[in-house]
């Protein structure tokens, strides 16, 4: 269905500008002259890397940059009101019963003090006001059976906390379905979700597109989650329209570089890693862990995180740690570095136990063993400048000179990809690509024999993610360290291991090397796995 | 619930104890004599040898110690001379000073200090988070402004300096309201509140521009958190937002806050007590000080004590209220 057959569109984006001031009279314009149109009941997919400005065009759609300091122009129109010109209340009018919005983090989007039930009733009385509160409580508990929440009467008292991250999204998603919106915004909705996760909630959204034959805008960063779900594809960059047409042709087809360009950098969990980059594992065991376990709390309350798992790593390889959040993979990986003790097991770095040693007896490994982290703006100190985060670690060591350090920290900038100038500069002037950089400079400071990287790119678009993982492959491959890669992206965990292990409840239920675990995996934990991944053929997405 | 506030009484009575014997261990070692001070300025050493007697001054510290629990424990009979007096369990002695039993000194001086503790905290409560929420909710304007200069300047005055001045204003030169003397709330509550209205203002002046701060940066705080985005990308008005998740959200910190003010305020509002002359324990603690009346201090300082500790475990179960998320364990 084209636009133009339609004589009311749902959205009528045009020539619409948005320009933050940043300070000292400067300004970044995040979106710039972009226009667009959806029908009634159609699906857009709104794509682009980070900083592309896509979330920048949801939010205006229910007119969130008001009272922000943004400038607006251009026109938004969404289901014929003029959303830049609405007063307040008619603004707050429009937001829920017109366009409700999906939000890309689900555990910080709900009020952490109270019951689900009580927020989504807050906001359906809000609109109905003749509503009772029973009747909205009541309504509450509906939408949130609709949407899938087991017991829903009992678990709309529960607060947030309680609630694990596909159901939290659920709620979220329960809240918007309250007010019978005409336009659903999510803006990606299921960026924090495992794979398994992510495909219930695109399924779900999908269902009740049909049900209730309410549109979608989805902005996403991941064009597999695009792929199956919405009719159109637009590509921003830069704030504007790169390309824009209907998502078949935008995925099969592509007319401009850049489109090609994101295409080429989403990780297929189909494509085996060139034969090149594998590396042959010889040798004596590095690291070395034997029905290793670890339990958190004490009594009835103790959770096995990690339970007998066993796992060599030899010098020079990777092994691919996936799982679903839940699986243990960061307790594993934290506990690979010491920076964990284990409860039971055996681990041993090159035949010396170190499983219990103290932090004295540890200081020889810390050297040889690093992590990189899933967070690159929480693991770096934001009042630290990145060359001082990275110098770090060789002054505890103590073993170099201060302009020694200095020259190998720059060294390293430039190794990352980094300007060696940048030593002085501090986090928050980098990008979360960037900062992952200097993440990884950070742990090849010590000249470390082991990196286990936990989840380091899941929080970087694809580009930026393609990026990165070429870098700790270069790195690898010039280094001949070990690497142990924990991520819950398949497809990621594909491009960069030789080994691959399946974790879920603590236990590794597959072990193998990754051509063998992807092209016939033997567990049915691990089909399941891969079946929920997301692909960028629509007809298989859907499925 | 029951085996947390069963665990949280024991750690309060361990508390307690530790405190009163190192009050005892410092008396030991610091100068003064009580005996000499007891007996008053023209006794002659064979005096002040027998008040030393009489006081039991000559025993070793822990013996002294000893009869000390005993009395806490079980009671205490001293004779006077005459006869005997009989002093109830819990029983922290007598006052060196002039007999009389610490218990009832404490009593007679616990609801004024109370009254007036208590009095300041609601009103520095409304003053400081009630400007706190207006300087976030208004925030750069002059309202802010004017509201954060008013409460620095509230702090930044002695509390002798600001009470002196709502005296001469209000008492003295306006004669809008008493010369504060102590009225038992039980005897007449309306008499009660006149007569403390201005030391409860002139306390909650100088303590309401922490808790303006504390309120206006956690509300800050709250306001950009990302679940008030979700309110008002529902259409929730400003009103409810702040009044039903962000004013939630900023409230756990007053809350520990006020707990441990509450607390300090009962060993040291002697300055207040002081001024506006009100027998409270302030002012009994700091006589009791100088005259080295030591049952006297234990007395008084095991009670401010038991009330810090008491307002820390009020604030907890307050503070898991506001915070459901918070187990007591």
């Amino acid at each position: 269905m084209s636009p133009l057959d339609t004589p009311e569109p749902l959205v009528q984006v045009a020539d619409l500008s948005v320009t933050f001031p940043v300070g000292q009279g400067a300004a970044v314009r995040a979106v710039d002259g972009l226009s667009f149109t959806m029908p009634p009941g159609g699906a857009l997919g709104i794509v682009g890397e980070s900083g592309s400005g896509k979330s920048t065009v949801a939010y205006g759609l229910l007119g969130l940059h008001r009272g922000t300091g943004a400038e607006v122009t251009g026109a938004v129109r969404v289901a014929g009101r003029d959303v830049l010109a609405a007063g307040d209340a008619e603004l707050r009018a429009l937001r829920g019963p017109v366009a409700a919005m999906v939000f890309q983090d689900p555990l910080s989007s709900l009020d952490p003090y109270a019951a689900i039930g009580d927020q989504i009733a807050e906001v359906y009385r809000v609109h109905r006001r003749d509503a009772s509160r029973r009747a909205a409580r009541a309504r509450a508990v509906e939408v949130l059976d609709r949407v899938g929440i087991p017991d829903a009467a009992r678990r709309a008292r529960a607060r947030p906390h309680e609630f694990s991250g596909g159901m939290r999204q659920r709620a979220l998603i329960a809240m918007a379905l309250a007010c019978e919106p005409r336009l659903l915004v999510a803006d990606e909705p299921t960026t924090a979700l495992d794979v398994t996760v992510q495909a219930q909630i695109l399924g779900l959204l999908r269902e009740l597109r049909a049900e209730t034959g309410m549109g979608l805008l989805l902005v996403t960063h991941d064009l597999g989650v695009a792929a199956g779900n919405v009719d159109e594809l637009l590509v921003m960059k830069e704030g504007r329209e790169v390309e824009h047409g209907p998502a078949r042709e935008v995925l099969d087809a592509p007319r401009e570089d850049y489109t090609r360009a994101l295409l080429a950098a989403v990780p297929r969990i189909d494509v085996r890693r060139a034969a090149g980059d594998t590396a042959t594992a010889a040798g004596e065991p590095l690291l070395e862990a034997t029905g290793l376990r670890r339990e958190f709390g004490r009594g009835k309350r103790a959770v096995t995180a990690v339970d007998e798992v066993s796992l060599t790593i030899r010098p020079g390889e990777t092994v691919g740690v996936v799982g679903e959040s839940g699986s243990g993979k960061t307790t594993l990986g934290r506990m690979l570095v010491r920076l964990l003790e284990p409860s039971g097991g055996v681990l041993r770095y090159r035949g010396r136990d170190i499983g219990g040693l103290r932090e004295r007896e540890l200081r020889g490994f810390r050297g040889e063993a690093q992590m990189v982290f899933q967070d690159p703006v929480s693991s770096l100190n934001p009042r630290r400048s990145i060359g001082e985060s990275i110098a770090d670690p060789l002054r505890t060591a103590g073993e170099l000179t201060g302009s020694e350090i200095e020259e190998r920290v720059r060294r390293l900038l430039h190794r990352v990809g980094l300007d060696p100038d940048a030593y002085h500069r501090y986090p928050h002037e980098f990008s979360g690509g960037q900062r992952q950089r200097v993440g990884i400079a950070r742990a090849l400071a010590p000249e470390p024999k082991l990196i286990v990287c936990d989840e380091p790119v899941s929080a970087l678009d694809v580009t930026t993610q393609a990026q990165v993982v070429e870098l700790l492959g270069d790195v690898q491959r010039e280094s001949g360290i070990a690497l142990v890669f924990i991520a819950h992206d398949l497809a990621v965990v594909r491009q960069v291991s030789d080994r691959v292990v399946v974790m879920r409840d603590g236990r590794i239920v597959e072990e193998g090397p990754a051509d063998a675990v992807y092209d016939a995996p033997r567990h049915p934990y691990t089909r399941g796995l891969l079946a929920a991944a997301p692909s960028l053929a629509p007809a298989e997405a859907a499925a | 619930m029951r085996g947390y506030l069963l665990r949280r009484a024991i750690g309060a009575v361990i508390v307690l104890f530790a405190l009163s014997l190192v009050i005892y261990a410092l008396f030991y070692v610091a100068p003064g004599d009580p005996a000499r001070l007891a007996c008053g300025p023209r006794c002659n050493p064979e005096q002040i040898r027998q008040v030393r007697e009489q006081l039991s001054l000559g025993d070793p510290v822990y013996v002294q110690y000893w009869h000390f629990l005993q009395g806490l424990a079980a009671g205490h009979d001293y004779s006077t001379g005459t006869g005997v007096l009989h002093c109830d369990a819990p029983c922290f002695g007598l006052s060196y000073q002039n007999d009389q039993q610490v218990t009832d000194l404490i009593t007679q001086r616990l609801p004024v200090t109370a009254s007036l503790a208590l009095g300041a905290m609601v009103l520095w409560l409304l003053l400081g988070v009630g400007s706190g929420l207006l300087s976030a909710l208004r925030r750069g304007g002059t309202t802010e402004r004017v509201l954060t200069w008013l409460t620095l300047a509230g702090t930044a005055t002695p509390v002798f300096i600001i009470g002196l001045l709502l005296l001469m204003l209000f008492c003295a030169y306006l004669g809008w309201l008493p010369f504060p003397s102590y009225v038992a709330l039980t005897e007449d509550p309306e008499q009660w509140a006149w007569n403390l209205l201005l030391p409860w203002t002139a306390l909650a002046l100088i303590e309401s521009a922490k808790y303006a701060r504390l309120t206006r940066s956690s509300m800050l705080e709250t306001l950009a958190e990302d679940h008030i985005r979700t309110f008002r990308a529902y259409g929730v008005a400003e009103r409810s937002i702040v009044g039903r998740h962000a004013l939630r959200g900023a409230l756990p910190p007053v809350i520990a806050l006020t707990a441990l003010d509450l607390g300090s305020m009962f060993g040291n509002a002697v300055l207040t007590e002081t001024l506006f002359g009100l027998p409270g324990l302030g002012q009994l603690l700091v006589h009791a000080t100088r005259t080295v009346d030591l049952p006297v201090v234990v007395g008084v300082v095991l009670v401010t004590g038991a009330a810090v500790v008491i307002a820390n475990i009020v604030a907890d179960l307050l503070y898991a209220v506001a915070d459901r998320r918070v187990a007591l364990a």
